[in-house]
């Protein structure tokens, strides 16, 4: 683990000092980094470790706050993303940004179209986009409809159309994270023959395994720091992890100790839609706090929303106090004490136009009605005051639209919504996702006064020290499937890091 | 409360200029017709209205006056069938178009826009295939019925009467307002067209909510056709309603609907199909105006209204803003 750069050839890319700040969170401070021609530079770090932040300042897509880029060693200044594309940086998005409605070699040469005539000359656009097609591997026809390809090959046209802008320094976001093996065996191929013909590879994964097949070195971010660098020779498996993990996390929020009881969530051979290869057992228990760690796309959101019904699952049934839901029917799962805190505040949790109390009083409207239609404005209200002041929403007026609130206030309102239901199991994914430290503790709080109480709680987490601190139980998921559980001493950074990248519990020694 | 002010005062606007401009609008006659007209417009645009809340449309409405008003003389008078039955033929008519509609937009997942553009085609088709485009009437009959649009209650001690399509419109307004102010239904369908994702997320059967507006839109707008067809006593398939979805949607619009759904009131949509018949009207009796540029005024009316209402909001709203932040800053500390 040192320091030293090695010398072999002048960086392309070079970033130093560079600082970014957005409203009161830090993504970066002080980062530096060189990135040099015929290697692989890879960067690694949990999810808000600051990856894209740094990514998104090398592409040009975002400003440092302070610091400076340098490109052959002289400083530049790239106010969009097609500057650094006139320097060569090009950036592969995760999300791919090609118009699936026009054909591969319009797709490569969009906006830069050679013309003849004052029209598009498409007789030149099918040669020269043959020429980036075969130095991809990528074999087929230039007016072929990107729709018709597979993600893999929609990748390879998006690195031929940064070859074509020419591209020296390529920055690949997770550019395996929807690809079978075969594929990823491909593309691999690919970047190390752009390597070996001289371009600087940009690889940001949190594929430990990917890590090791292809970089040259590694920059390891934390918090939006350096964590470390290593070089060829030293990365392995253990010294990875050391480098992401590793903060003293145990004054985060200290949990009373509490008793378990009996099982009330019941999940049994549950498949998705999104993982359906993939069956998923668990079990909550009474006052019961199990953590859902994994990485981004591991299936965790799927999982609960399948769990909730409000997915239809393709397989498997979920028992709550060992009576059976019907699959997909969230109205019978909320009847008999099931409530979804979900992912998205603003799309799926909340109405945002809409009052405090109308988003309150929606789940409860049919449990309430009078004569079988009639609203119960009455309940409405009472539930919306109890849970004002047990959440301690910070709101004008029952009546205030929730887009005025704070986002803490929001997330409030979202889980007052279900409190209000008297919940057996409450499912939440992200809990504090967008909420400030206090709102955080305060949940947290609640959370665990709601345990206490004897609700079963099961969460999902991206944030390692939520889940450490809060979790009796951890279960981890790797691509839809459930890699392992941890309880106890076992919990700990490196244990779940090790499970959520694709390893078993029987490698981890635990 | 606000939204129905600014279109009242619009109704209350071309009612007192048109007054001014011509001595024959403020007759009795004049009057009695216009509110008949309001009226079943009114109808139909409340069937519109419930469809837009959720985020959809109906274009549809028009062809299905057709049907409704050129197959029920039809039946009467060139298939012999007994009044009852035709009526429950075309209640069972409508309901049916409604529910495949819901259906088609729900399950199939096909944009309202391209399901009733169809509806408009197929149904306006279909009736002038099975009457064969010939002008479908009473024959002088049937008075009974058509006292149901053409009736009034007198008003006692007044040569004035109230007419009976404005006393339905009542039922149904106040019905259609009940219904979404007062059920769980009807707050249903307002969350659901300002966020479905989270409606659903709070456990409602959200595709059963569309199914049912657009039953509600397509059983009022089968109404209106029996109703209008009750009034002018004969249908003509080629144009008899035609346009009317325009004029239904324009009054849900006018009435402080929004298209992208979520919001309106039911005597909202009910004034504004009141300010289309009165400038329709007014069309017609102001003697400098050319009769055959109506819609180009009535476009002309629309624009402008909209324009002033998101003028106004957007005044509103940033007269609110400065306040609102140094709320959020209060809150902050």
């Amino acid at each position: 683990m040192s320091d030293a750069q090695p010398t072999s050839s002048a960086p392309v890319l070079e970033v130093e000092d560079v600082t970014k700040r957005f409203g009161g969170v830090q993504a970066l401070r002080g980062v530096s980094l060189a990135i040099r021609p015929g290697r692989v530079h890879a960067v690694i770090g949990e999810n808000g470790a600051g990856k894209s932040t740094l990514m998104k300042i090398m592409a040009g897509v975002l400003a440092p706050d302070s610091g400076r880029l340098l490109v052959d060693g002289r400083p530049v200044e790239l106010r969009s993303v097609q500057a650094a594309l006139g320097h060569g940086i090009a950036l592969i998005h995760q999300e791919l940004n090609l118009c699936d409605n026009l054909d591969v070699g319009a797709n490569i040469f969009l906006g830069r179209e050679p013309r003849r005539w004052g029209t598009i000359d498409f007789a030149a656009i099918g040669q020269d986009a043959k020429k980036y097609l075969d130095a991809v591997g990528l074999n087929v026809p230039p007016d072929t409809l990107v729709g018709e390809l597979t993600i893999a090959q929609q990748q390879l046209v998006e690195i031929a159309k940064a070859l074509s802008v020419g591209g020296r320094v390529l920055i690949m976001d997770e550019p395996t994270s929807s690809l079978s093996q075969r594929e990823v065996d491909a593309l691999f191929a690919i970047i190390d023959k752009l390597r070996d013909e001289g371009a600087a590879i940009v690889y940001i994964s949190h594929r430990l395994a990917e890590v090791q097949r292809l970089a040259d070195e590694v920059t390891v971010l934390r918090d939006g720091e350096i964590a470390g660098r290593l070089q060829r020779h030293e990365i392995n498996h253990d010294s990875l992890v050391q480098l992401m993990v590793g903060r003293d996390i145990s004054q985060f929020y200290a949990r009373r100790p509490h008793e378990v009881g009996e099982p009330v969530l019941e999940v049994r051979g549950l498949r998705t839609q999104a993982w359906p290869q993939h069956a998923v057992d668990l079990t909550v228990r009474r006052g019961e706090m199990v953590g859902l760690a994994g990485l981004v796309g591991a299936g965790r959101s799927e999982l609960l929303r399948a769990i909730f019904g409000v997915d239809v699952p393709v397989a498997g049934h979920v028992r709550l106090h060992g009576k059976l839901l019907p699959t997909g029917r969230c109205r019978a799962a909320i009847e008999a004490g099931l409530a979804l805190v979900p992912e998205d505040r603003k799309q799926q949790g909340l109405i945002l136009p809409m009052a405090v109390r109308t988003n309150i009083g929606l789940p409860g409207l049919a449990r309430h009605k009078i004569a079988g239609a009639i609203l119960n404005r009455r309940r409405e209200a009472e539930d919306t005051r109890r849970m004002i002041d047990a959440m301690r929403i910070k709101t004008s007026s029952p009546r205030q639209a929730v887009q005025n609130l704070s986002g803490g206030n929001q997330q409030k309102v979202v889980i007052g919504k279900w409190l209000a239901m008297d919940p057996w199991c409450l499912l939440l994914d992200e809990p504090t996702r967008g909420v400030d430290i206090g709102a955080k503790q305060e949940i947290y709080r609640l959370m665990e006064e709601l345990a206490e109480r004897g609700v079963a709680i099961l969460f999902a987490s991206s944030e390692m020290e939520e889940v450490i601190s809060m979790s009796d139980l951890v279960v981890v998921m790797h691509e839809g499937q459930v890699m392992g559980e941890l309880v106890g001493e076992q919990i700990t950074e490196e244990a779940i890091m090790h499970l959520a990248t694709g390893n078993t519990a029987a490698t981890t020694g635990v | 409360m606000k939204k129905i002010l600014g279109i009242l005062g619009l109704l209350v606007f071309v009612c007192v200029a048109t007054a001014l401009l011509s001595d024959r609008f403020l007759t009795e006659f004049n009057i009695e017709n216009l509110i008949r007209r309001s009226a079943l417009f009114g109808i139909i645009s409340i069937g519109a209205a419930f469809v837009i809340i959720t985020g959809g449309i109906d274009l549809s409405i028009g062809s299905v006056v057709c049907l409704v008003g050129c197959l029920f003389p039809w039946m009467l008078v060139e298939q012999g069938l007994s009044p009852p039955t035709a009526l429950a033929i075309v209640a069972i008519m409508s309901l049916g178009i409604g529910l495949s509609h819901g259906l088609l937009i729900t399950k199939l997942r096909l944009q309202p826009f391209v399901v009733t553009l169809c509806g408009l085609l197929i149904y306006r088709g279909l009736t002038r295939g099975i009457v064969n485009d010939q002008t479908q009437g009473f024959r002088g009959g049937y008075t009974m019925l058509r006292n149901l649009s053409q009736g009034q209650i007198p008003l006692p001690g007044t040569e004035f009467g109230i007419p009976n399509p404005c006393l339905i419109l009542a039922v149904v307004t106040v019905a259609a307002a009940f219904f979404l102010n007062y059920t769980v239904y009807g707050r249903y369908l307002l969350a659901l067209g300002r966020n479905e994702e989270a409606t659903r997320f709070s456990g409602i059967n959200t595709q059963r909510m569309v199914i049912v507006a657009y039953v509600i839109c397509a059983a009022l707008s089968g109404l209106g056709g029996l109703l209008f067809v009750l009034d002018v006593g004969s249908a003509q398939p080629v144009d008899f309603g035609s346009f009317y979805e325009l004029y239904a949607i324009a009054a849900a619009v006018l009435g402080g609907c929004s298209l992208r759904g979520g919001e309106g009131t039911v005597l909202g949509v009910v004034i504004g199909a009141a300010v289309m018949q009165v400038l329709r009207n007014s069309i017609t009796l102001i003697d400098w105006i050319p009769t055959n540029i109506e819609y180009a005024v009535i476009g002309a009316v629309i624009l402008g209204g909209t324009i002033v209402d998101e003028v106004v909001r957007r005044l509103a709203a940033a007269r609110k803003a400065p306040r609102a932040d140094a709320k959020d800053k209060r809150e902050d500390s």
